[in-house]
């Protein structure tokens, strides 16, 4: 099964979609990435964060720094974000790893908010509010930008199933449920979070820095976020499914498609945030594990109408 | 086996537990005893290192362990069996049990001792591929005995085993706690249940406000006056 769906994806630029459909696709890929990263750290670690802005941007802009600063290609921002934001996320961890539920939560609602704000004000390094854009974008076509994002994403996948599926994720799983039983089981709780959000960011990291090659531009609002990003993120796993393997990517297509289409209604495009609302709460009044994870209830449901 | 010292546990600036000292000799059931928010769980808590500890030193066979970090104390032969279970609710029995046995020579003798678990709780052979979150209230505390039990513990630490459980059942826990003391684990209780962890324990200690206010046999507590009336209502 993942493997037919890899075809068909692999397969998808070959069918001669318009540059708009494959810009969307891309994002959806783009965004799967993001929601399967997020989905390690909340989903099977359990540790809830309201900050992977925080990841995202410093991953573009190390992508942006190198070409701004050191003049060479924003393609290495992709592999060379992964140890910078591994000694990120290391460093962040190392403070907001210590509290927890909603603790955790809000001082990583902070975190990318302090990144965002930090970005502003280093002018001479980030380039502050103007931002960094790129003067020459690699590709005008978009083939060779969706399979590299799409290469990001199967490792993820892949990456995220195998970790799940080993001993490891026995132990995020076993944090999540219950930190202090499995500290009392000899599970160094501390250091699996750590390696958690340390893989979760690296990944979330690697998405944006093809963000700031695909996008060309960058600036603190854009990818330090708080609503753009790290609130979508969520929203993607929430609706797709938490501690899903297929769910941030079911999230990820309704996500993306929804907002351009509600965007595209005249009169009502500002208001795509309350539609967002409007979807999550119903999702977690009838399909609290996502769609992916109540498939058969929402199965039902639906073959309930139709009788 | 087990030896505290005079310490003093606070949450924040609350001061919770007030210069205990206590023993427990090998092969030993040693039960401590209190109403609610005595400072039972907490004085747990600290022994598996959850909570440190601001004056005194707790020893384990001899070895100060106050500051060592909690996941390293049940490869020591420390393990505790947490309040209201604590399971892993979205693992299958087999899982949790695995997860008992993370480390060491306890890995190595997993199958065994999964046998021998089994061998005191045959419930839970039946219910190995069930999910933990689906057992029944007595069920899920036979699987989390059987948990502490799996990681070969010298001692093995109960808090509240009888919370939430019908009377026939606590008999029963009583019971099984009688025979892991046979098979030669020394056992330590926190419970609520005065009147069976006394008849249960060789020794017991009797925590108030965060002070330990009396001591001795199970015997001789259950025939104390005080003991009597402030706890068996008698």
């Amino acid at each position: 099964m993942p493997f037919v769906i890899l075809a068909i994806l692999a397969a998808l630029p070959l069918t001669g979609l318009s540059s708009y459909a494959m810009h969307l696709v891309i994002l959806v890929v783009m965004w799967s990435v993001v929601g399967m990263a997020w989905n390690l750290l909340g989903g099977y670690c359990g540790q809830v964060s309201f900050g992977h802005a925080a990841y995202f941007g410093v991953g573009a802009y190390t992508a942006g720094i190198l070409y701004t600063k050191m003049a060479i290609s924003p393609w290495w921002g992709v592999p060379l974000s992964i140890p910078v934001v591994a000694l990120f996320s290391f460093f962040l961890g190392y403070i907001v790893l210590r509290l927890r539920g909603p603790f955790f939560a809000l001082a990583t609602l902070a975190s990318g908010e302090v990144m965002r704000v930090t970005a502003e004000n280093l002018v001479d390094f980030t380039g502050g509010t103007l931002g960094i854009m790129i003067q020459e974008r690699t590709w005008v076509e978009k083939t060779w930008y969706y399979y590299i994002i799409l290469l990001v994403a199967t490792v993820t996948f892949v990456l995220v199933k195998k970790l799940a599926e080993s001993k490891l994720g026995y132990y995020f799983v076993a944090i999540r449920e219950d930190q202090d039983a499995a500290e009392s089981m000899g599970i160094n709780t501390t250091l699996y979070k750590t390696l958690a959000l340390c893989i979760s960011g690296c990944l979330t990291g690697a998405a944006g820095a093809f963000y700031m090659n695909y996008m060309g531009y960058i600036d603190p609002n854009v990818v330090f976020a708080l609503h753009d990003i790290s609130i979508i993120t969520i929203m993607i796993v929430m609706v797709g499914g938490v501690a899903t393997y297929w769910g941030p990517v079911v999230g990820a297509v309704i996500m993306v498609l929804l907002a351009e289409w509600i965007r595209s209604i005249p009169g009502l495009g500002t208001a795509h945030y309350t539609f967002f609302g409007i979807l999550l709460i119903i999702i977690i009044i009838f399909l609290p594990n996502g769609i992916v994870g109540d498939f058969p209830k929402l199965k039902r449901l639906l073959k309930l109408q139709k009788a | 086996m087990l030896e505290i010292r005079g310490i003093d546990v606070s949450y924040g600036d609350t001061q919770v537990i007030r210069d205990l000292s206590l023993e427990v000799r090998k092969g030993e059931v040693v039960a401590l005893i209190g109403a609610n928010g005595a400072g039972k769980s907490t004085t747990l808590k600290t022994i598996s290192g959850l909570l440190r500890a601001r004056k005194g030193e707790i020893l384990f066979e001899g070895t100060p362990v106050h500051k060592a970090e909690a996941y390293k104390l049940i490869g020591m032969g420390l393990s505790l069996c947490p309040e209201a279970r604590r399971l892993f609710v979205e693992m299958t029995v087999d899982e949790n049990l695995d997860m008992g046995s993370l480390k060491g020579e306890a890995k190595r003798q997993r199958q065994r001792t999964k046998e021998a678990v089994f061998g005191l709780f045959p419930r839970l052979k039946e219910r190995r591929r069930q999910i933990a979150g689906t057992l029944s209230g007595g069920e899920q505390q036979m699987a989390a005995i059987g948990r502490g039990l799996m990681s070969l513990p010298k001692l093995l630490m109960f808090d509240e085993p009888s919370l939430g459980l019908a009377p026939i059942l606590v008999r029963e826990i009583f019971d099984i706690i009688k025979k892991i003391r046979e098979d030669g684990t020394t056992v330590l209780i926190v419970e609520q249940n005065v009147k069976q962890s006394l008849a249960a324990a060789d020794r017991a200690y009797v925590l108030e406000t965060g002070r330990l206010v009396m001591q001795g046999t199970g015997e001789a507590l259950l025939s104390n006056e005080h003991v009597r009336t402030a706890y068996l209502g008698v």
